[in-house]
Formats: structure tokens, sequence, C-alpha cells
């Protein structure tokens, strides 16, 4: 019977292994090519720190200067906001609240979503829990993606969400992106690089989809524009999920007191079933 | 003084004899295993549900308009509220996880045998009840895979032949998934299933105590008594299994805990991903799913893919599901084998509850996926072969050869 358990016992976690892994396959961003070329759908990973305030006041600040106008934060509140990141009241006040909003309200827009929907053929959405939904690694790709496209109604396109109504709002910041083909290593059936069989050189072919931007066009060369990005991505990621941090920390001393608890009850019992046999 | 209160009580409510029968003085078999605990644990979680639930309600609005407002309103501005949630969130994905464990316990040792049927009955009833409770909870947040699974499942009535579109009208009270469909949810989730709950596991744990705990060999503690008539292969619940519960819970919190936590989402199947947006009844999500603990059923749905007898196959699908949450109550009358115990029992037995545990996984994962032409015909092989456990087991438990059973209990 010891090895029936067991047995079922690594059926299940290989089984409950095996499903996150299916949950985690699939294509989530559409048709973004890593910068080698080698897998095309996957995200990039934002590598971001809900512990970084500076980051989550920098990303806060993109925010409300560029994505607010759209984009409401209606379940979330400005003075909560202005806690947790420490951004003094007074600056939050002045820098990033429009119009005639109060501290305690929530983080809502004028804009009428008729006629957004006119304009941009979708609603902007809430983005509030736009983390949750999508992944903060969706996110970070997403926003890193748009791209020049005269065939668009609003001249750019999106590799990560095919045919998006959202103009390119960082446009200046960026400068321009533009999807581009490229001569790159042939991979060999056995996975090294494939080379000519007379000559030892390697064998190049082309590959479209790649994103370059052209130099110099933005405000912000491509290493500060990836982190202003992973800035913003981490100020969503914190949108959704504010208590990350304090819940942590709480689950930290929680488990503390569960294994001193655990081990004690474990010695009391032992002690009791001495007296039984 | 004590003794004086004691005796106070006693003279107007049998006091000390309840609690010395139910708890004191239980006696429960020495060989008991790990399986054994899945029992006390699913009471711990019902009372974490019920607990966590009235805080819950006591921010939560059952409205179309204000119902996934609410929710964040408790996740972020309620004190704690967050804990509270998660908290409710990871006990309905631990609830099943413990019922699934402790029915096959059922399932391997025989527990349903004789004279244990009715235990079973009413334990089969709570999964009924349960199944109902997370259907109706899992609405309540109004998120798009709320509203669209109450859509998918509610509208399984809807193919009920001749009355079923007017019945289906009838249940959500309006032409569509709406705010008063949302209300009778609510209602159900947070009075009557609740209430059915707490008192069908009450008998569960009354008829136990009348018929006493089955053990992993199967055999009659109650045949062998000391001289004051307390059967010898048992210990008191107080305080060996009372201290042996308590570490165990301790092991269990430590498990919750760290996903309730640390990994509240769960990696999607405690709480879905696509619930983080807001019901939307104009935008179908891409792929529907059902929780994890009903995507077994959810396979058998789906894998009736053609009519019969002038039925329609979302009717059969429907009728297929039901059956095979049904079917665990007849389990007590189509097991003819003179023994309880797997450990005793025949190779048939052995190897049909091995191939009912292999079809209710990959059920699982084929309900989990989207479908293709391949998984639809694995999903009818598999729901053939879940029902096979059951229904040849009037023939397979009989005429198979089983081993000898010990008189006394063994300890390995
Ligand atoms: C001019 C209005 C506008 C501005 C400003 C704007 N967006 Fe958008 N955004 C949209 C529209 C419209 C859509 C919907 C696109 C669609 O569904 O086709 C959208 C979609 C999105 C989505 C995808 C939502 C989803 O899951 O479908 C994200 C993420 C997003 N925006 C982030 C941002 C961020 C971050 C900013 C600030 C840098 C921003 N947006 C600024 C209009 C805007
Ligand atoms: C809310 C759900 C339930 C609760 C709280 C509950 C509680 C318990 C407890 C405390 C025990 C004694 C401890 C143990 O033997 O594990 C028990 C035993 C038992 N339960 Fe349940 N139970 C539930 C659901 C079910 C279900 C769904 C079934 C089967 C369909 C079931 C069948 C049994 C049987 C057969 C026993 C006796 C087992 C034996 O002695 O071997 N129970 N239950």
């Amino acid at each position: 019977m010891k090895k029936f358990t067991l047995a079922l016992a690594i059926f299940l976690s290989s089984f409950f292994f095996s499903l996150g892994l299916s949950a985690a396959a699939g294509a989530p961003c559409g048709n973004y090519l890593s910068s080698d070329g080698s897998t095309k759908g996957e995200c990039e990973e934002a590598y971001i720190n809900p512990k970084d305030k500076a980051s989550l006041q920098r990303g806060a600040q993109i925010y409300m200067n560029y994505c607010l106008g759209c984009h409401s934060l209606k379940y979330a509140r400005y003075k909560r906001v202005s806690e947790d990141l420490e951004i003094p009241l007074d600056m939050f006040q002045a820098n990033l609240i429009f119009g005639d909003q109060k501290m305690g309200d929530l983080i809502q827009i004028g804009m009428d979503s008729k006629e957004a929907k006119q304009w941009f053929g979708n609603t902007p959405p809430d983005l509030t829990l736009e983390a949750g939904l999508r992944g903060a690694d969706w996110i970070y790709t997403y926003l890193t993606s748009f791209y020049i496209d005269d065939s668009r109604p609003l001249g750019v396109n999106n590799k990560v969400y095919e045919n998006v109504g959202m103009p390119h709002v960082l446009i200046d910041m960026q400068g321009i992106q533009r999807s581009v083909c490229k001569q790159i290593p042939l991979i060999a059936s056995n996975g090294g690089l494939k080379q000519d069989p007379l000559s030892g050189e390697l064998l190049t072919g082309e590959k479209c989809g790649f994103l370059e931007v052209d130099n110099n066009s933005g405000e912000l060369n491509p290493e500060e524009f990836a982190q202003a990005m992973l800035d913003l991505t981490n100020f969503l990621a914190y949108m959704t999920d504010p208590m990350k941090v304090e819940r942590e920390s709480i689950g930290t001393y929680t488990l503390l007191y569960l294994f001193v608890f655990t081990m004690l009850s474990y010695l009391l019992y032992r002690e009791f079933k001495k007296d039984l046999h | 003084m004590v003794t004086r209160i004691m005796n106070w009580f006693d003279d107007r409510l049998p006091l000390t004899a309840t609690i010395e029968r139910h708890l004191t003085k239980y006696p429960a078999p020495i060989n008991m295993n790990i399986w054994y605990l899945a029992g006390v644990l699913l009471v711990v979680v019902l009372v974490i549900q019920l607990a966590s639930g009235i805080w819950l309600l006591m921010n939560y609005e059952a409205t179309a308009e204000g119902a996934f407002a609410s929710i964040q309103y408790i996740m972020r501005d309620v004190e704690y509220g967050y804990i509270i949630r998660y908290m409710h969130t990871t006990g309905a994905s631990a609830f099943f996880a413990l019922i699934y464990l402790h029915m096959f316990r059922g399932m391997m040792y025989g527990s349903y045998q004789k004279p244990r049927e009715l235990l079973w009955v009413l334990g089969w009833l709570t999964y009924v009840l349960l199944c109902a409770l997370g259907f109706t909870g899992y609405v309540l947040p109004w998120g798009q895979m709320s509203f669209w699974a109450a859509q998918v499942i509610l509208s399984l009535v809807g193919s009920i032949p001749v009355f079923g579109e007017e019945l289906l009208t009838w249940i959500r009270g309006d032409y569509l998934i709406s705010g008063i469909t949302l209300n009778r949810l609510f209602a159900f989730h947070v009075v009557l299933l609740p209430l059915a709950l707490i008192a069908v596991v009450f008998v569960h744990i009354l008829a136990l105590h009348e018929v006493g705990s089955n053990n992993p060999d199967g055999v009659d503690v109650k045949k062998f008594k000391d001289e004051d008539g307390v059967p010898l292969d048992t210990k008191p619940f107080f305080p060996y299994d009372v201290m042996h519960d308590l570490y165990a819970i301790g092991v269990f919190l430590i498990f919750f805990v760290t996903i309730m936590f640390f990994y509240p989402d769960g990696g999607g199947y405690v709480i879905e991903y696509v619930n983080y947006e807001a019901a939307d009844n104009l935008k179908t999500p891409e792929h529907i799913v059902p929780s994890w603990y009903y995507t077994p059923f959810y396979a058998m749905l789906r894998a009736v893919t053609f009519p019969l007898f002038g039925l329609s196959a979302k009717f059969l699908g429907f009728v297929v599901m039901a059956a095979g949450i049904a079917i665990f109550v007849a389990l007590p009358w189509l097991d003819r084998s003179p023994v309880k115990s797997i450990k005793y029992k025949g190779i048939y037995s052995k190897f049909f509850l091995a191939l009912f545990v292999v079809s209710f996984f990959v059920l699982g994962y084929l309900g989990s996926v989207t479908s293709t032409p391949g998984r639809t015909l694995a999903a009818q092989i598999f729901t053939v072969t879940y029902f096979a456990y059951f229904f040849l087991m009037p023939f397979y438990s009989k005429y198979e050869k089983c081993k000898p059973v010990p008189d006394r209990v063994s300890l390995s």
C-alpha cells in the first residue's frame, strides 16, 4: 500500500506539473519575434521589482502623462497610490492629478467610450487589472513592439497585438521603429549553425519581422526606452496587485509561526504515541 | 466546581455523553493512514470557507453593475480584505482537492460497503452540494469567466427536450444571464447551499460515529473487544488522534498559506486570468474553461458530439456529465466483492481502479484545453473507461479471486 501511495503521489505531482506547462504554452505574444529570431510569439521577460519605489514612481509619472488620457484606473484611488509609492501629496496633486478630482477619488477619466470607439475602432480598456489579465511580460513586450505600418489608419501597428487601435503615443520618446528583414545564420537539423560544405562559410537566410529603431530618432536611446517601459510595466503590475509586498511579508511571518506550531504538535504527538504500544 | 457545572448540564443535556461518544472516547482503528486525514482537513476548510465567506459578504455587492467593482473594493480598500478573499478562493480549490482524495480513499478501502452505505451516500451529497457551491460562487465576482461559465452551464438546461427553453428562462429569471440571475445564484451560494452543506456534514459525521471508521485493511475492528467492550485494534480519539490531527493540520496549513500569500492565482488555476476582466455580454472569451475541479466532467460534456434517438448532442453530453457525478452514489450496490480493501481484492479490481484514476486525470486535462478532433476522440475513449470502472464492477468484483483477509488489522 505504501508503494501505491508513493506511486500516486508521483503521478499527481507530475500531472500538476504538466498542467502548469500546458497553461504556459501557446503563443501569447502574437507575431513578436525575439531579437535573435529564434522564437516567435513568446513574450520578452519583464524583470520588474515591486519593491523598487523609484522605478514605480517613474512608471506612475509616465502613466499619468501619456496614458491616463485614454485609460482609466478606475478601481484604484489617487490617495492610495500616493501613499504606496511615496509620492508627496502636494507634488502628486500638482503634477499627476488632472481636472477637478480629489485625492480620495477613484482614478477615472472623462473620455466617452462611444466616441472613443469611433476614433480608434475600440474603446481603450481600463488598465487597473491589465497585468492580471495579460501578465507583466505581455504588457512590456506590447509597449516595445509598436512599429511603422503605413497600411494602418494611424500609421502604426503592433507585433503583439495585430492591427491594434491604439496610437503609438510614445513615439517621440522611442523614435521611429520599423519592422525589418535581416540575414541570420541558418540552423542545421542537428541544432548547430549551418555551414557551406565546401568553403565552411556560415550559411545565412533572410528572416523578416525584426524590430529596429532609426538611429537618434527618439528622445531616449534604446536602453533608456526599455528601462522606461519596465518602469511603466512595474507600475501596472503594482496597480493589479498593490498588496504584493505587504502580503508576502505577512505570509512569511505566518509560515514561520506555522512551522513552530507544527514542530511542537509533532513533538507532542510523538510523546503520546509512545504509550500506545 | 467543573464537575458541578458539568452535572448541571448533564441533567439537562447529554453533554458528557455526547463529548465522550464523538470526541474523547470515539474508537479509531490503530492502522489508519495518511488517507484518513482528508476528512478532518475538510472540516477545517469548511470552517475557513464559512468564516471568510461571512467577511466577504460584509462588503460584496450582488448587482451586475457593482459586483466586479465591489471585489476590487475588498481587495484594495477593505482592511486585510485581500487576505479574506484569497483565503476563500484558495479554500475553494483546497476543498475540492481534499474531497477528491477523501472519496478516493473510500473507493480504495471499500469504505462504502456495508454497513457504511448511508455514510457514503451522505458524503456524496456533500460533494454534489459542493459542486453547486463552487459553481454559484464562481459567478459572484462577475468577471468574464464568471459570466460565460454561467452562460455555458445554464444553457445546458435549455437543451432539455420539449420544455428546456422555458425552464432555462425560469431559472435565469430573464432572457439572458443578467443581474437577476446573479441575485438568485448569490442567494443560493450564501444561504441555501451552505446551510444544507453544514446539515449534511453533521449527519455524515453522526453516521460515521454510529458505524465506526473503516480502515486500510477493511477488517471489522469491532470483532475483538477487551473486557470493557472497547475494540482491541482501536485507540481513543483523544488524545492520540487529536494530537495527530493537529500536527496534520499544521502541515496542511503550511501548504495552504504558501498558496494563499505567495501564489494566490495558483498559476491561473485558483483564480483564472480571464476573470480579471469585468463581465461583458458582447465579448465572448476565446476559450471558456471551467475551474480545474470540474474539468473531467466538462471533458465528458464535450465528448458527446453526436445526436442520438432524436436527442441533441448537447443534451446527451449534459446527461453524461451529470451521470459522471451521480454514479458515485451507486458504488455500495455495484461492488459485490466479499472483501472491502483494495489490498485484498483481486487483480481486476486493482486494474479498474487504476484505470479510473488515469481516466479521471486524462479527462481533467482534456477538459482544460481547447478541443481538437484527436482530443475529442481521447475524451470519448476515456469517458468510456471512466464509466467502465463503475458499470463492470458488479461482474469483476464478483468473479475475481481475492486474497484472504486477516482477522485483525496489520500494521505495516
Ligand atoms: C489615444 C488614446 C490612447 C492612449 C493615450 C493610450 N492608449 Fe492604450 N489603447 C488605446 C486603445 C484605443 C486601445 C484598444 C486597442 C484595441 O483593442 O484595438 C488600447 C489598448 C491598450 C492595451 C491593450 C489592452 C488589451 O489587453 O486589449 C494596453 C496594455 C495599453 N493600451 C496600454 C497603454 C499604455 C501603457 C499607455 C501609455 C503609454 C497607453 N495605452 C496610451 C488607446 C490609447
Ligand atoms: C464537506 C465534505 C465532507 C466532510 C467535511 C467530511 C468529513 C468526514 C470526516 C471528518 C470523516 C472521518 C475522518 C475520515 O475517515 O477521513 C469522514 C469519513 C468518511 N467520509 Fe466524509 N466528508 C465529506 C465528504 C465526503 C464525500 C464526498 C464522501 C464520498 C462520496 C465521503 C465519504 C466518507 C466515508 C465513506 C467515510 C468513512 C471512511 C472510513 O471510515 O474509511 N465524505 N468524512
